[in-house]
């Protein structure tokens, strides 16, 4: 390995403990040998079947190579051997953890198809169920990465917290991950008798159960110096790579659709986008439990607006879309989802595109793994949030 | 000079364990069984508590199926064990392989051999006792390495080359701070140092102190150089499920597994024994407090059988108190990084432990 130049390949963010490994090495008589280990697809850390290949000095990264595609359910072609309404029980499960967010892309992108009026009533109660459904995302998350990280218990109790929010849309969609709640023109039936009381009374208490995941994860000195400085992403290179969502408002950037190209009766209400600063992992740990919490006020003001009324329109039997197309984004909890739709005036589109935050984020993956040591490598991924089944469609 | 040697404790090292008879071969097979028998059993208890305590502080209940509150799900996971298939990776280094979980169990069950327990419940007092105990315990280690190559995974040779460059730097502290309480004994023989620090008065007080007092910074440091040794979180890099799988264990399945479960497990109680001997005065109930009919030095020694059982409660207690200490840090830390553990060592620890030792030498000589 001579003709390689240790210091050229390590990046100066990295690590505390940099000097002392260069030490050791930069001596020049010490041969070490290049091996290559293959984390995935089976591997705890990136859950899901997601393959990581990584061209290993001892334990610090030379090149990273993600391979994707061992996922792959070919969502986008069924799509087109499907109708709108069992497109949205298809697209609730690319990324299992944001079900309702997904389904509300499509119905969406359908009604803008169809030009169709969307009552208040159902419009609020989609956002109520969208910010609950980003909050089961995200603690998801907060429990994985801090696994992901050797703390075993904030995984409990985010499941805790988890369990009282899917009870709750359970009542009202029947469904705890695939809520298939959506339909063209509004939600399938009203919300039963009752749940805006329990879903107010839920807010302050996961509210007050953050603060756990404060003392236990964010407040904890080892956990900071795991994730301080460890992959830091400068805002251009996010831009570059098209990642959204938590990852990119890490840099510093509050790019988010919500506010940006306000859907549904986002723009009435105040929406927080919180952001980091240098966009390393304690930075997009903390903007996702930030998100949470932003969540959670806007929980908050739904509940004042939630309007009497229907909640759906009498629909054909057989929907068929206008001939032409239309491409929708909505901020989902992992970032920007968009579907692209194009209809010959059939039942089934002719073609669906989805643009999924997974796949974008990951590709930045390389980046940000060059350089890094193993464990940090662990660090990096668990922070990049993705789910495999978004990635690889 | 010879004042000080005067208040040395009478009897140094050799003292008679219980199980010491007259006839020679029986009292060898007791003490054989016995350790063994300790060896495999208190592990469980330490294991049973850690479902328990984990599963009461994560906001569930732990094991409640297998036999009255769980209390026999570790002995359910051994018979599950021992049906497992065993596989062995076609490219394994055979012999490495099969060995290894011996190499690492077989110390850690040798420990048991020294450690005392109560009022002449020991197997055996060495005159090098607290020597032996962590030569021996640190011999584990190449089971563990032997595991890591010989499994032909990457994922284990991380593990195993991350678990002997933890007990490289780990073994300095720990030997250092365990030099201290030695020569504030006076004795590496076990026995002797619970007997010292029975005698370690408060001046002008007939209230003994234990060397916890005196010697808090050493504790501490042997605590968390015990962590490391045995890699428990927020030290199992070299475990670390969430990077390297399970590291040297990866390839392991069956009854190869559950040894090295219970090396850990066995290390773990052996370690907290060490504690409890170098820091925590052995078997006294509180300092000043005797146990009911011993009459020995400090009311520790020569007891009749209710007192020998006592002091053997109180001891296990004790372990099992720092067992629940170790249970508490796995669940409410994350892992350490392997760079940041070795210049936690070098940097903090190894300086620190030279400060204590030499702050107690001149308090022995002063």
């Amino acid at each position: 390995m001579s003709d390689l130049d240790v210091t050229e390949q390590v990046s100066p963010s990295t690590a505390p403990g940099e000097d002392l490994v260069l030490e050791i090495r930069g001596d020049g008589d010490f041969e070490t040998a290049e091996m290559s280990l293959s984390i995935g697809p089976a591997h705890p850390a990136t859950h899901g079947v997601l393959r990581i290949v990584l061209d290993m000095d001892g334990e610090r990264i030379r090149d990273a190579h993600p391979v994707i595609g061992y996922m792959h359910r070919g969502f986008e072609k069924l799509a087109e051997h499907r109708d709108y309404r069992q497109i949205m029980a298809l697209t609730n499960r690319h990324d299992w953890l944001s079900g309702f967010n997904n389904e509300l892309g499509v119905a969406l992108a359908v009604e803008r198809m169809l030009e169709m009026e969307v009552p208040d009533r159902a419009q609020w109660i989609r956002m109520l169920l969208a910010e609950w459904g980003r909050i089961l995302n995200h603690l998801m998350f907060v429990g994985s990465y801090a696994i992901e990280l050797g703390a075993i218990t904030p995984m409990f109790y985010a499941f805790r917290e988890r369990e009282d929010i899917q009870y709750l849309l359970e009542s009202a969609t029947g469904g705890r991950l695939h809520f298939t709640y959506n339909q063209a023109g509004g939600i399938k039936n009203d919300l039963p008798k009752g749940f805006l009381q329990q879903s107010a009374a839920l807010v302050p208490k996961v509210r007050a159960r953050l603060q756990d995941y404060v003392d236990l994860i964010l407040g904890n000195e080892i956990f900071q110096g795991r994730t301080k400085g460890v992959g830091p992403l400068p805002p251009e290179v996010a831009l570059a790579y098209g990642v959204t969502g938590p990852t990119l408002h890490a840099t510093g950037v509050p790019e988010d659709s919500r506010v940006t190209e306000p859907y549904l009766k986002y723009g009435d209400i105040d929406v927080h986008v919180p952001v980091g600063d240098n966009g390393d992992s304690f930075d997009r740990f903390a903007v996702l439990l930030g998100r949470i919490e932003a969540s959670l006020d806007m929980i908050d003001q739904i509940h004042d607006h939630v309007p009497a009324g229907p909640v759906n329109q009498k629909l054909p039997k057989i929907l068929k879309a206008p001939e032409g197309f239309t491409y929708v984004r909505t901020e989902n909890p992992l970032g920007q989802l968009g579907y692209f739709l194009q209809s010959d005036g059939s039942k089934n589109p002719w073609r669906m595109k989805m643009r999924t935050a997974s796949f974008s984020n990951v590709q930045v993956l390389p980046y940000l793994l060059r350089g890094a040591l193993m464990p940090d490598a662990i660090s990096i991924l668990g922070s990049v949030f993705f789910v495999v089944g978004d990635v690889d469609r | 000079m010879l004042t000080a040697l005067a208040s040395l404790p009478t009897t140094i090292g050799q003292s008679a364990s219980i199980l010491t008879l007259d006839n020679f071969w029986v009292s060898v097979v007791l003490k054989i069984l016995v350790t063994i028998a300790l060896a495999f059993t208190l592990p469980l208890v330490g294991g049973y508590l850690e479902h328990k305590a984990m599963g009461r502080l994560q906001d569930r209940r732990g094991p409640v199926a297998a036999g009255p509150f769980g209390s026999l799900q570790l002995v359910a996971d051994g018979i599950k064990f021992v049906q497992k298939e065993e596989v062995v990776p076609r490219a394994a280094d055979r012999w490495a392989f099969a060995i290894a979980p011996g190499v690492a169990l077989v110390p850690a069950i040798l420990v048991f051999f020294v450690l005392p327990l109560g009022p002449g419940v020991w197997v055996e007092d060495l005159e090098l006792g607290l020597f032996y105990a962590l030569a021996i315990s640190s011999v584990s280690v190449i089971g563990i390495l032997m595991a890591g190559w010989g499994s032909a995974n990457k994922f284990s040779l991380f593990g195993g080359i991350r678990a002997a460059a933890q007990l490289i730097a780990y073994e300095l502290p720990l030997i250092l701070a365990a030099a201290a309480v030695a020569l504030q004994a006076g004795s590496l023989s076990l026995v002797s140092i619970v007997e010292a620090q029975a005698g370690f008065m408060i001046p002008g007080t007939d209230i003994n102190l234990w060397y916890v007092v005196p010697q808090l910074l050493g504790f501490g440091i042997f605590f968390v150089a015990a962590l490391a040794e045995l890699s428990r979180p927020p030290f199992d890099m070299p475990i670390a499920d969430s990077e390297l799988v399970f590291g040297y264990m990866t390839e392991y399945t069956g009854i190869k597994f559950a040894m090295f479960l219970l090396t850990e497990y066995a290390g773990m109680i052996s370690m907290s024994a060490l504690m409890v001997v170098l820091y925590l005065g052995g078997w006294q109930i509180l300092p000043g407090v005797p146990l009911p009919g011993c009459e020995g030095a400090g009311g520790l020694f020569d007891c009749g059988f209710w007192g020998g059982l006592l002091g053997v409660g109180v001891t296990v207690g004790k372990i099992m108190a720092l067992v629940f200490v170790i249970v508490w840090l796995r669940v409410a830390y994350p892992r350490l990084r392997e760079d940041q553990l070795q210049r936690m060592s070098w940097l903090i620890f190894i300086p620190l432990s030279l400060v204590n030792i030499a702050v107690v030498a001149i308090g022995k000589v002063a």
